[in-house]
């Protein structure tokens, strides 16, 4: 499709060389930091405070990781950062989708009128303060479920999962419908299952979302219960900027820097999106493709 | 039959209509029980709050309630005039968003015309997998791992000083002055290679027989670019520039957290973080309120312009 082979004539062969050094530079350029965020996190707290290397630490230490596992209450922000993810995105999307369902028909009564209060959310909103209000008087202020509940809903997912829908075959429908299959039943057996791409996509979306998510924390959660691994992080580095060389927790050894910390931190929290990378990039190409561009 | 009807509706325009409404709802109850709770949910978490938009005229207090509060009219408003530290924050977040929209408008356009001008194979696809994964990463993630760049012993220092440039390591993030460009090339760096996807994607829509007419006609790759390349992403192009523009006003709120410290505050702060710390650390709230109105108002103004201006530009054609 891409990628026309111009090979050949010496004005294409210096455009080709010029382009793949740049891009090798580029490459570079976003790979060498994720990289020494990496080796840093594996070097002792004194390599890390003499600083003088890039590629690889002076002094290999797990240090830095033995000090957070020490600490229990990151055991209990994983649990919530994991909790919060896979309730998060698999209530979102099937929820989404059932709404996303009763859109795609045409001949839904009412459907100008939901159409029409579906796209102002798109446009406009409340803010921040009057939706604090709201949630404080939901009640739902230190609990878990402000992770979830108010995070269910999104008209655009589903404007993209409508658009899928409308894609569905009729004849399934059709003689579903013959032999006697309510709306809930042809959503549940044929919509679903034919559309696991798109529910896929929504879902890692979202579930991306749900474990990068820290404004949710900041905003409505004081309870360092509830913490997820994102805030555990913030706190550190808010910790470790008002002090560097404060120790954590008063049991740590002294030479772990705040930092080496704060780092092994990172690398943890970030683990996990990278190993569901290669499905995420596999999906995200066709998601951005779904909803976006028109043709 | 069908005289009799019309005999009916003549006599009572809005019973039959209303009947049918009715009787069509019924029938497809199923259907309507699906889309009522996200009806009830945008009633609840959308429309709820933009009603709760009424407390930046009022004077709302912890002591109060939404219906006890004191109206005070436009008196918030007049506040943010004389704010010191709002006008500050507002010359922030408009000098970081355009500093944003140059360099990372353009920026994920010209990635992705070097990345669609190579071969097709590993190569390729190895850079697109590398350019997209610092968008995956969370803007906390990404602050920690800046304040570690940027610190004395940093990756920054430490390579500006190993080729020369500089003698003395300095803390980047604790000098007021760089923080705009911080914010900018951070944000760029994280997201440039995103920003590619669309544009690939359309690119990769181009009917080859452009490219293969042009190089007979002897175009130099740059004038296939120039002439073949940028004209079919348009639209694309058009509509991302719109959803930039309106976006001018918009949070950076992650990012500028992170970031922020003491130091640099006053270069730093946004009118989101502005909003968050004087309605939920101050607990002033109808004030805060009050920008944060004030801010999404302009934010719809700019989308309606540019949307207007390029739609000029397009010759009448509408992009959204």
């Amino acid at each position: 499709m891409a990628g026309k082979v111009v090979k050949g004539d010496l004005d294409s062969r210096i455009f080709n060389f010029i382009n793949m050094s740049l891009l090798i530079i580029f490459t570079f350029i976003i790979i060498i930091p994720i990289w020494n965020v990496i080796v840093s996190s594996f070097s002792s707290g004194r390599s890390l405070a003499e600083g003088g290397f890039v590629f690889w630490p002076q002094e290999f230490s797990m240090e830095n990781y033995r000090a957070v596992f020490r600490d229990e209450t990151i055991w209990q922000a994983f649990f919530i950062s994991v909790a919060k993810t896979v309730i998060g995105a698999s209530t979102h999307v099937l929820f989404c989708a059932m709404v996303a369902y009763a859109y795609s028909k045409q001949n839904l009564r009412g459907r100008k009128l939901y159409s029409a209060l579906g796209i102002i959310t798109l446009f406009f909103s409340g803010g921040m303060i009057p939706t604090y209000l709201l949630i404080k008087s939901l009640g739902l202020l230190n609990s878990f479920w402000v992770y979830i509940i108010p995070a269910l809903f999104s008209f655009f997912d589903v404007i993209i999962l409508m658009n899928f829908f409308r894609n569905v075959p009729k004849s399934l429908e059709d003689s579903a419908k013959i032999d006697g299959a309510g709306d809930w039943r042809i959503f549940w057996s044929i919509y679903l299952p034919l559309s696991k791409p798109a529910l896929a996509t929504i879902a890692l979306f979202n579930g991306v979302g749900q474990w990068n998510d820290f404004i949710t924390t900041k905003l409505y959660i004081t309870d360092q219960a509830l913490y997820p691994l994102q805030m555990k992080i913030y706190e550190i580095i808010v910790q470790s900027q008002t002090n560097t060389m404060q120790n954590i927790g008063g049991s740590v050894v002294i030479e772990t820097t705040a930092r080496g910390v704060q780092l092994a931190t990172i690398v943890i929290t970030t683990l996990p999106i990278i190993l569901i990378y290669p499905l995420l990039q596999r999906h995200f190409i066709s998601g951005m493709m779904l909803g976006a561009v028109k043709e | 039959m069908g005289k009799n009807n019309v005999e009916i509706k003549e006599k009572k325009p809005l019973r039959p209509r209303f009947k049918r409404f009715f009787k069509d709802f019924k029938n497809q109850w199923e259907l309507q029980s699906m889309i009522i709770p996200g009806l009830i949910f945008m009633i609840i978490f959308s429309y709820i709050p933009m009603y709760g938009l009424l407390i930046a005229f009022k004077q709302y207090t912890a002591l109060d309630t939404f219906s006890t509060a004191p109206w005070v009219g436009l008196k918030n408003f007049q506040i943010i005039m004389t704010d010191k530290f709002f006008w500050e924050a507002m010359v922030n977040t408009v000098a970081i968003s355009l500093m944003k929209l140059a360099i990372g408008f353009i920026a994920p356009i010209i990635l992705a015309i070097m990345i669609y001008e190579l071969h097709d194979g590993p190569i390729k696809r190895f850079m697109q997998t590398i350019s997209y994964l610092p968008h995956f990463l969370s803007w906390i993630v990404l602050g920690g791992m800046l304040i570690t760049w940027f610190s004395t012993t940093g990756l920054l220092n430490q390579t500006l000083m190993a080729v020369g440039l500089m003698d003395n390591p300095q803390n980047y993030l604790l000098d007021a002055g760089k923080y705009w460009w911080i914010a900018t090339l951070s944000d760029i760096w994280k997201e440039v290679g995103w920003g590619t996807i669309l544009y690939l994607a359309v690119m990769s829509k181009i009917d080859p027989t452009y490219y293969e007419a042009a190089k007979i006609d002897g175009a130099s790759r740059l004038k296939q670019i120039w002439h073949i390349t940028i004209p079919s992403m348009k639209y694309i192009i058009n509509l991302n520039l719109i959803l930039a523009v309106s976006g001018i006003f918009g949070s950076n709120f992650d990012q500028t957290l992170v970031l922020m410290n003491t130091q640099n505050q006053e270069k730093a702060e946004v009118l989101s973080t502005y909003v968050y710390r004087i309605g939920m650390t101050q607990g002033d709230f109808s004030y805060a309120t009050a920008v944060g109105l004030g801010m999404s108002i302009v934010s719809l103004i700019l989308l309606v312009g540019a949307h207007k201006v390029t739609k000029r530009l397009n010759e009448g054609q509408s992009v959204l």
